[in-house]
């Protein structure tokens, strides 16, 4: 297929991104990956446990030579921090894409956007191309594409709330507004909701919970799989103008 | 024969007694850690791993050794 996603001049054959967390081991994180088909995934950077030599490493079952590792801040509340996750990441093996997550609120989960935009600009001038996590703020995304941003990546609803797209209205008016890659991230709950953001004309989505805590995450990582390829073909199909009276879909001519 | 001088170092976020003069190389070998998948920081300063043989620990050093893990 030749539509293809492209974040900072990459090209990726899958639009679903998914998440590494939340899995019950690692086996199980790495089928479920390979099942959803994407080619990015998100990881988080860690202390790495001293005491414990046999604990089981990501990458000895996720190969970043096959996959792309997209590192997250997640947990980040302050610029600070979130400069220091990456600029850390960046040394584990000299990645330069990444994500951008400043939060906000422990319980809500918003991304504080002062914190997000400041960090965004530093991250940009060190040379990174960052996908940044945002609420659905079309003022906001502008500032961050304004601000060098690769990725401008809206909330759907708060991270891992299962809630689908809130606001459709704020996702389409970002969408006619940017050129950027933008992709949906957090709060989807169902593979419909994939569907949903790639007609509303996204350029990809980011799943964690929803594969990771389905009752069956091998069955649901295929669903999101069809369902994004689903949303995108109907998307570049041009859906029909709605119309509120009936239209018959068979030729009035030749009745008997 | 002499023996060696102890200092006192925090590993994320653990004290650690080690012998002085000892290299960022040689206690992370000898913690078995695989360097090509963690990134080092030393008293909040990213280390360039090809630097390591080169530093040697002194008391109170703090450091982070971090590494990729499953997230959303």
């Amino acid at each position: 297929m030749k539509d293809k996603l492209i974040v900072a001049n990459k090209k990726f054959s899958s639009r679903l991104i998914v998440g590494t967390g939340k899995y019950k081991s690692m086996n199980e994180c790495a089928k479920a990956i390979k099942l959803s088909g994407a080619d990015i995934v998100t990881v988080a950077v860690r202390r790495v446990n001293i005491s414990d030599k046999n604990k089981p490493l990501l990458m000895d079952y996720i190969d970043p030579k096959k996959i792309t590792y997209l590192p997250n801040t997640a947990g980040c509340f302050t610029s600070e921090d979130a400069l220091r996750t990456l600029r850390l990441a960046r040394e584990i093996g000299g990645w330069k894409l990444v994500k951008l997550e400043v939060l906000g609120d422990k319980k809500n989960l918003f991304p504080d956007m002062i914190e997000t935009l400041k960090s965004t600009e530093v991250l940009s001038k060190e040379g990174f191309k960052v996908m940044v996590y945002c609420n659905d703020d079309p003022l906001m995304a502008k500032r961050l594409e304004n601000s060098g941003a690769s990725a401008i990546m809206p909330l759907a609803a708060p991270i891992g709330s299962g809630l689908g797209i809130l606001n459709k209205t704020n996702i389409m008016i970002i969408r006619n507004q940017t050129k950027l890659p933008l992709i949906i991230d957090a709060g989807l709950g169902q593979a419909s909701d994939a569907t949903i953001a790639m007609e509303l004309g996204c350029d990809g989505v980011l799943v964690n919970t929803a594969i990771a805590k389905a009752k069956k995450p091998f069955e649901m990582a295929q669903a999101f799989k069809n369902a994004v390829i689903a949303g995108r073909q109907s998307y570049l199909s041009g859906r029909i103008d709605k119309i509120l009276m009936g239209s018959p879909s068979s030729p009035s001519k030749g009745i008997i | 024969m002499k023996k060696l001088k102890k200092i006192k170092i925090k590993i994320n976020g653990k004290i650690k007694t080690i012998i002085d003069k000892l290299t960022l190389y040689e206690l992370i070998n000898d913690l078995k850690i695989p360097i090509a998948k963690v990134a080092i920081e030393l008293n909040k300063e990213i280390i360039n791993k090809k630097e390591i043989k080169k530093i040697k620990l002194e008391n109170n050093d703090v450091i982070e050794i971090v590494h990729f893990i499953g997230g959303g």
